[in-house]
């Protein structure tokens, strides 16, 4: 008996004193708000919002609720986030594998890139990318096109658009081809276990996923046409292009720093995973007859991915908080279109950043889930 | 006998009680916001983050303004003292928190009257201190002149959290004209980015894009179209509830309009108290108790003319002068074709 008070009297404590705290705030901005004339509730997300945004990937203007704006702000912090993580992720693993490179000169000009880009402050690499592109961008009218098709101009990136015919069946064609690559890969995979044989998967794959589209398209009806994106003028000197797909600067400039920035931090994540790999598992697997590839496969990644992934997640949890950045240089995310614009207009401030601070919260669970499942799959069973 | 005599005093002790308590608590009903500002020694005033004429720090960190005037008004009639105004910048965004959280106790900061935020948010507006309206700035070069001459797709550069995010819709929308808005944060990267060439135009008040103007690189490549395409008018807010301080700001703002119509300046004031006519009288504490009623003594009007000068006085030194917008609009008084008007101090 005495035992257990022991045991539960600080967590009592605790709990009473979580309670008494949240209870005090909740209430001091309860009477706060009261003898301030300023109601509570949530009733305003269903109204007209009555602004429009720059750039939504779901169709939206101003006559759309303030429950649709924040969509539309969501939608873009969780595309900037993702462009960025798998930028981030490409670019670190890249530099992390150069900074151990033999190579005096790769190896220095990573360590180079590495220590320059993570010292310095993040907001100013923004402003940065963002004015230094728009200072160094060509107008609409002066662009010269990239292979013919892309133009790259301080207004935005106008790309052409796909326009396809039975677009399902060159869906299903993809579907179909991921499938059979599972299938394969655990068959290969018993194929190894039970007769020790090895099946080139990769080649096998990569064939699939090229031939069963491409039949799609042969056989299947599947037509594909671009819309390439026409200048046109406005004003004596102001143009434009249209058709195609344009994609803002400020998205641009954003995805850029935030992966470069977060790319330096994921490098050195690398580095330490691969450094972290005795150099005996090394030779010990060289010994017993495996290439330098298979060494690297099936000895030092699987080792150095449990020291990686960790401190990986905690990049990616960073690169989508800093992604609120983004309303410095007007890129619209959660941020800019309902914690600035949503806000002004309805003065519904507890509401919104509440709402606000909740999903990041959940972004961010949600990333840090997915890598935890990740992080046990791929951890090594001891046996 | 003593019996009663014990009663007596008890029963005098209690009404002294209640009388000491009454006076206090009426004390506290005339204003909770004058008396802590008094206790404080400064007024606590939300600004703009600069804005040339309106609000705007020099090197020094002195504040000049319009908007700024307003504040020092408030200083000089409650204080006595111009000067004693802690300004706090404040972004578009911050401005209705920081009031209505307490942090500020006037909030100017060319901000538009409209009925959402005068009822929705816990605010009052005071009065008009600058009637404004919604202009487009573009360059000289696009061949642009007046706003009919926008086409489908043209981008427009401005900042978020303002009336001008939902003007802008308005006018866009009825002219069936679509367009692309990138809204900053803060104004001076809307300027950057503008200036750079990333939008076609620039909106917001034209005060605002009168002052900005001054910001370009070279503000000879740019104009500002004719066309108005919404009412702003800008004025002083303050918090819900206190309606004493409300008086006073309101009033003090008003002084200064009435005294320029009545010729009243900062350095003929005192010469004025000597007056024929009972309305000057009035304006400068000659006549009259037109401060009991805010709690305040007779010569806080007297004060605030002769510190910062009248509104004729306020708008030359800050907007005029500076070359932002030396013509004067609606902002000039009703008598010499404006419409400032204000209610009479009597």
């Amino acid at each position: 008996m005495n035992f257990k008070l022991k045991d539960l009297g600080p967590q009592l404590i605790t709990v009473i004193a979580v309670v008494l705290v949240f209870g005090f705030f909740t209430y001091n901005a309860q009477v706060n708000m009261e003898s301030r004339g300023i109601d509570f509730g949530y009733g305003f997300l269903s109204q007209e919002s009555s602004f429009d945004v720059q750039f939504s990937l779901i169709e939206y203007d101003g006559s759309h609720s303030y429950f649709r704006a924040y969509l539309v702000g969501l939608l873009n912090t969780i595309l900037v986030s993702v462009i960025g993580i798998i930028l981030a992720t490409i670019l670190g693993v890249i530099v992390g594998i150069a900074r151990l490179s033999p190579n005096y000169l790769i190896n220095k000009f990573a360590a180079f890139y590495v220590e320059f880009f993570r010292n310095i402050p993040l907001l100013l690499q923004i402003f940065f990318w963002y004015f230094a592109a728009l200072r160094a961008l060509p107008l609409p009218q002066d662009a010269e096109p990239m292979l013919g098709i892309f133009f790259l101009t301080i207004k935005g990136l106008y790309v052409p658009a796909f326009i396809w015919q039975n677009f399902n069946i060159f869906f299903y064609s993809i579907l179909a081809a991921i499938i059979a690559i599972i299938v394969i890969r655990i068959h290969a995979k018993k194929l190894q276990e039970t007769q020790g044989k090895q099946t080139p998967v990769l080649l096998i794959s990569i064939g699939l996923i090229l031939i069963l589209p491409l039949l799609s398209f042969l056989i299947g009806g599947v037509g594909l046409s671009f819309e390439v994106p026409v200048l046109k003028q406005l004003a004596t000197t102001s143009f434009i292009y249209e058709g195609g797909v344009s994609l803002p600067p400020e998205l641009i400039a954003l995805a850029l720093s935030l992966s470069l920035y977060t790319a330096t931090f994921i490098a050195e994540c690398v580095r330490a995973g691969i450094q972290g790999v005795g150099k005996g598992q090394k030779e010990a697997a060289a010994s017993i007859g495996l290439t330098p590839n298979q060494v690297l496969k099936l000895v030092v990644m699987p080792q150095a991915l449990r020291i990686i992934i960790p401190p990986t997640t905690n990049q990616y949890l960073n690169l989508t908080k800093n992604s609120s950045l983004a309303a410095a240089i007007a890129y619209p995310d959660l941020v800019l279109v309902f914690a600035g614009t949503a806000l002004m207009q309805t003065g519904k401030a507890i509401e919104i950043v509440s709402i606000t601070m909740f999903t990041y919260l959940s972004l961010s669970i949600s990333i840090s889930i997915l890598m935890n499942w990740y992080n046990k799959k791929i951890a090594i069973t001891e046996k | 006998m003593f019996k009663y005599l014990k009663q007596l005093t008890s029963f005098v002790a209690m009404v002294a009680v209640l009388f000491v308590f009454s006076t206090e608590t009426m004390a506290a009903k005339k204003s909770k916001t004058l008396k802590n500002t008094q206790k404080k020694g400064f007024v606590r005033c939300g600004v703009s983050q600069g804005l040339p004429g309106f609000s705007n720090a020099d090197a020094a960190g002195n504040w000049t303004g319009v908007d700024v005037d307003v504040c020092r008004a408030v200083a000089a009639a409650v204080l006595g003292d111009a000067n004693k105004v802690k300004f706090t910048p404040l972004s578009a965004k911050e401005r209705f928190t920081a009031l209505t959280s307490g942090e500020i106790d006037i909030l100017s900061r060319n901000t538009t009257w409209t009925l959402s935020r005068d009822a929705d948010i816990g605010l009052t507006f005071v009065g008009v201190n600058f009637y404004d309206g919604q202009g487009f700035m573009v360059r000289k070069s696009s061949g642009i002149t007046s706003v009919d001459q926008f086409k489908n797709g043209i981008s427009a550069c401005t900042n978020i959290g303002t009336t001008t995010e939902l003007n802008m819709r308005d006018f866009f929308n009825s002219r069936g004209i679509s367009y692309e808005p990138v809204a900053f944060e803060k104004a001076d990267e809307v300027v950057a980015a503008y200036d750079a060439g990333r939008c076609d135009t620039y909106t917001t008040d034209k005060s605002g894009l009168a002052a900005q103007r001054t910001k370009m690189k070279n503000p000879d490549e740019h104009i500002v179209l004719p066309e108005t395409i919404s009412k702003e008018p800008l004025g002083p807010v303050v918090r819900q509830g206190d309606s004493v301080w409300e008086d006073i700001v309101r009033w003090s703002l008003n002084t200064m309009i009435e005294a320029e119509e009545y010729g009243i300046t900062s350095s003929n004031a005192d010469s004025m108290k000597t007056s024929d006519n009972p309305q000057i009288k009035r304006l400068v504490g000659a006549e009259g108790e037109m401060g009991a009623a805010f709690g305040l003594d007779n010569e806080w009007n007297l004060r605030i003319i002769k510190q910062v000068g009248n509104y004729g006085e306020s708008y030359k030194r800050n907007i005029a002068d500076t070359g932002i917008l030396p013509d004067r609009g609606p902002n000039e008084l009703w008598t010499k074709g404006g419409i400032l008007y204000v209610p009479p101090s009597r």
